[in-house]
């Protein structure tokens, strides 16, 4: 009987799969794939997002799942394999990876009527990029001309309201001026940051905070702030991805387990955020309602580099020596109950080959080996003080499990009870400000969840000298030129070979210890088909099928 | 009894500033909060100083907090970072906390005030002894315990309740996560009410009132329960202040969005306008709470009275 659900369930994904193809090339005629009306709304559990639901102000997920049905931008992530795909973008043009012209596609409209142009993305970016209106995703407008103008680095008065770069030259086409060759950068548009705004954004910014307005599959049908919002589907949506339900209601829950409890009582009908404790009972609970696959996200420890004795040279011996000493494979197992993979790389398996995954990339310097961990610690000089602190924050995750696995880990390879010791704080906040303000004495929790699927996203943000998430301050020539050179190159399966040199850097210096990949996972009602995660661990909503 | 109340309601302002202050200064001593909006990335430098001056952030703490108690006292508690004005948090949240209060000291009042007569006027038989270990089982459990365990089995196994209360929050709803909420005071509540009873029982003025051949009913209700209700209802009263604050658990197991909800994303996101908003309203609801009880003393003993 099993067999037979899962079946019907599998024919279904295909089937899905296959329209999605059938109609993603060409705008917006979609009268085949319209096999299911779907009339029907689901449920689906939310977290309150903590910034206002703008598209270059919102960096959580939560926020990001209601941008990602309300919002279309110039490209579109696949769900299956993250590779970026033309949604508004009838073709984007460059001869010099530096000068883009863009064409976007006529016939798509905001769901309030007004036609999407060039200049809704044009005044969306400008909008963004502007100091004065605190978007905390403004440094993704960074590699545009003149962003040093509307957005100066030392907080002083802009000087430009617009970014230079930017010219609106025709209804549907405009240019964007980068300031450093970038040859991936149209990959890079498919990140909500860059959705298109409609007029009603700028005109009243109250109402549309209270009611967002997109051009996506879906519209807010209400929206209780802190508690619930009604998404319904949005009939005259001019896209391919149509959604396949009624709406989504997402409703905010305070605990993971409450909505799990939800879940299986039949009072919700999907999870998205399976809680660890729960991960053991998930299988039994749920069966094939239960899905685990991998996001784009990577666990790694990250060290201090402006601490000297971390700095000092041998020491990436002992870095080496440390992430020798974890055995990754057994932790993955017993704590995450293998919803994370040990990594092998400083990227994601979601990127795939030619993506710039390479599993093994890291080699010796992550298999588990206690005698080597030993002796690598002792030629790079020891442990510095002779103990480590591994510093994370023990509000969220379930980070104290891990942390005191790896250290107990450690401290077996090195036969030394207290080589290695956990270093709690309190919240989340604290944790980012003690980050921030360097006060760092040893390893610490990092993790990244990729903005774009892109090898660049895993490494320059992590490692380039004085990148934005470059927390450890960790820098280096080689890597800084190579990362330079593979962005120049407008081949793109050469510019993802030089990114693999300049991670072969991060390796031979062991920057960061590489942990875990992490999986996404989710449950769902039996009322429910062809649930799936995307490589950002986001439900594929527009894709569910409900009855 | 006016200017007892006077006299009480001035006190109330060096309580009320000393217990803002406390908490401002706690909420400060965590760190940055704006650190903590930007995911695991680091927020740009530009970005975080604009948004320090915006909430104001960026001056030394007591000028923050002389500027926060000016505001309160024209009604403005700030603005939360998502955008909310705390003013519009506490609109949708107090309303659901005080649902929910009202149902648990109900149940803490007719379930807890009847069993302690009885025990009190049967002490020492079965019935006094299976409420008095009845009562111990429930205080030795932790509220997230009885909340899970009826959670679970009235929620999923036997599908009586939902395990989660909605946005709505009505009485019906609460009736569960309020007898959660209830039940250590319930057992108190049962405790005190017993032992008043049975102290009193014995003094004079019950023996006058049988004495004079009053109907036992009248006795009970009028004579004994009347004065022995002192301790209970200070009891109930401290607890109003203390439901409403320390329903943060209740109310993240059944996931309703009130108070308690309001407070742990205000302190997890160190947002000073919303954690130091919340408490001022509960501190004043408290203060209230125990000038009340104060003022019912005279109402139950008429021994009692304020000059």
């Amino acid at each position: 009987m099993r067999g037979a659900t899962h079946a019907k369930w599998a024919a279904c994904a295909a089937a899905v799969a296959l329209a999605g193809t059938a109609c993603g090339g060409d705008s917006g005629s979609d009268s085949g794939s319209g096999s299911s009306d779907g009339g029907a709304a689901l449920s689906s559990s939310w977290g309150d997002p903590q910034n206002p639901l703008e598209p270059a102000n919102t960096n959580e997920v939560q926020g990001g799942k209601v941008l990602d049905m309300i919002f279309r931008s110039l490209k579109k992530y696949n769900p299956e394999t993250g590779k970026a795909e033309d949604m508004l973008a009838e073709k984007i043009d460059t001869s010099d990876s530096q000068n883009f012209t863009i064409t976007v596609k006529s016939g798509w409209t905001f769901s309030n009527g007004e036609k999407v142009t060039a200049k809704s993305f044009v005044d969306a970016w400008n909008y963004g990029a502007s100091l004065k209106n605190n978007q905390k995703n403004a440094y993704f407008f960074g590699y545009i001309d003149g962003y040093d103008k509307t957005h100066p680095e030392d907080g002083s008065k802009q000087s430009a309201d617009t970014l230079s770069g930017l010219k609106v030259t025709g209804a549907q086409t405009f240019t964007v001026k980068l300031n450093q060759k970038f040859s991936t950068f149209p990959d890079t548009l498919g990140y909500p940051a860059y959705a298109p705004l409609p007029q009603a954004f700028f005109n009243d910014h109250a109402a549309w905070l209270q009611k967002p307005v997109g051009n996506g599959p879906y519209t807010i049908d209400s929206y209780t702030k802190g508690s619930e919002m009604a998404l319904k589907k949005w009939d005259g949506y001019p896209g391919p991805d149509k959604a396949q339900n009624g709406g989504v209601t997402l409703k905010v829950y305070t605990d993971n387990n409450t909505a799990y409890t939800d879940l299986l009582a039949g009072n919700l009908d999907l999870v998205d955020d399976v809680p660890a404790a729960q991960l053991k009972n998930a299988k039994n609970d749920l069966g094939d309602r239960y899905i685990n696959t991998p996001a784009g996200i990577i666990q790694t420890l990250a060290f201090p580099f402006y601490d000297k004795r971390w700095n000092a040279p041998g020491m990436e011996k002992v870095r080496t020596g440390l992430s020798r000493a974890i055995n990754r494979d057994q932790i993955t197992e017993t704590i995450f109950q293998k919803t994370r993979t040990p990594a092998t790389d400083w990227t994601s398996p979601v990127l795939g080959k030619e993506g710039g995954f390479q599993d093994g990339l890291c080699g010796d310097a992550c298999d588990y080996d206690p005698a080597a961990a030993k002796k690598l610690i002792q030629d790079g000089g020891g442990l510095p003080g002779g103990q480590i602190k591994i510093t994370y924050n023990a509000d969220t995750g379930s980070h104290k499990q891990w942390v005191d696995a790896v250290c107990n880990s450690i401290n077996n390879a090195l036969d030394n009870d207290k080589a290695c010791v956990g270093n709690p704080v309190g919240t989340f906040a604290d944790f980012r400000s003690q980050i921030t303000a360097k006060k760092m004495s040893g390893p610490f929790r990092a993790g990244w969840q990729m903005d774009y699927p892109l090898i660049q996203n895993f490494l320059q943000p992590l490692y380039y000298t004085n990148a934005s998430s470059n927390d450890g301050k960790w820098s280096n020539k080689d890597f800084d030129k190579l990362v330079n050179e593979a962005n120049a190159e407008t081949d793109t399966t050469k510019a993802v070979e030089k990114f693999q040199e300049a991670e072969k850097v991060v390796r031979d210096n062991m920057a960061a210890i590489p942990l875990w990949y992490q999986n996404g996972s989710a449950g769902y009602s039996e009322r429910l088909s062809n649930v799936k995660l995307n490589p950002f661990s986001v439900p594929v909503y527009n894709e569910i099928k409900v009855g | 009894m006016g200017r007892y109340v006077v006299r009480r309601l001035l006190q109330m302002i060096p309580v009320f500033i000393g217990s803002t202050l406390l908490i401002f200064l706690m909420v400060n001593v965590m760190g940055d909060p704006i650190a903590g909006l930007c995911g695991d990335k680091q927020c740009d430098a530009a970005t975080s100083a604009q948004l320090k001056k915006e909430f104001g952030l960026d001056k030394p703490v007591w000028q923050q907090y002389l500027t926060y108690m000016g505001h309160v006292f024209t009604g403005d508690f700030g603005t939360a970072f998502n955008g909310q004005k705390v003013t519009e948090l506490m609109a949708t949240s107090f309303p659901v906390t005080i649902r929910l209060t009202i149902v648990a000291i109900l149940i803490e009042i007719v379930v807890g005030i009847t069993l302690g007569v009885i025990t009190g006027l049967k002490r020492g038989r079965p019935v006094d002894t299976s409420v008095l270990l009845l009562t111990l089982v429930v205080i030795s459990i932790p509220t997230f315990v009885t909340g899970l365990l009826l959670q679970l089995l009235l929620g999923v196994e036997w599908g009586w309740i939902k395990p989660s209360v909605s946005t709505e929050a009505g009485f019906g709803e609460l009736l569960v996560p309020g007898l959660v909420l209830a039940s250590v005071s319930l057992a108190y509540v049962t405790r005190l009410t017993r032992t008043s009873i049975a102290e009193n029982r014995r003094s004079d003025y019950v023996r006058t009132a049988v004495a004079k051949g009053l109907p036992r009913q009248r006795v009970i209700v009028r004579h004994l329960l009347r004065n022995s209700l002192i301790p209970v209802v200070t009891f109930i009263g401290t607890d109003i202040g203390a439901l409403m604050g320390g329903a943060i658990v209740t109310e993240r197991i059944f996931n309703i969005h009130g108070v308690g909800y309001q407070l742990y994303q205000g302190i997890l996101r160190q947002n000073t306008q919303t954690v130091v908003g919340f408490v001022t309203v509960l501190v004043l609801v408290f203060l209230v709470a125990n000038l009340l009880v104060d003022l019912l003393y005279a109402v139950l003993d008429p021994r009692i009275r304020y000059a």
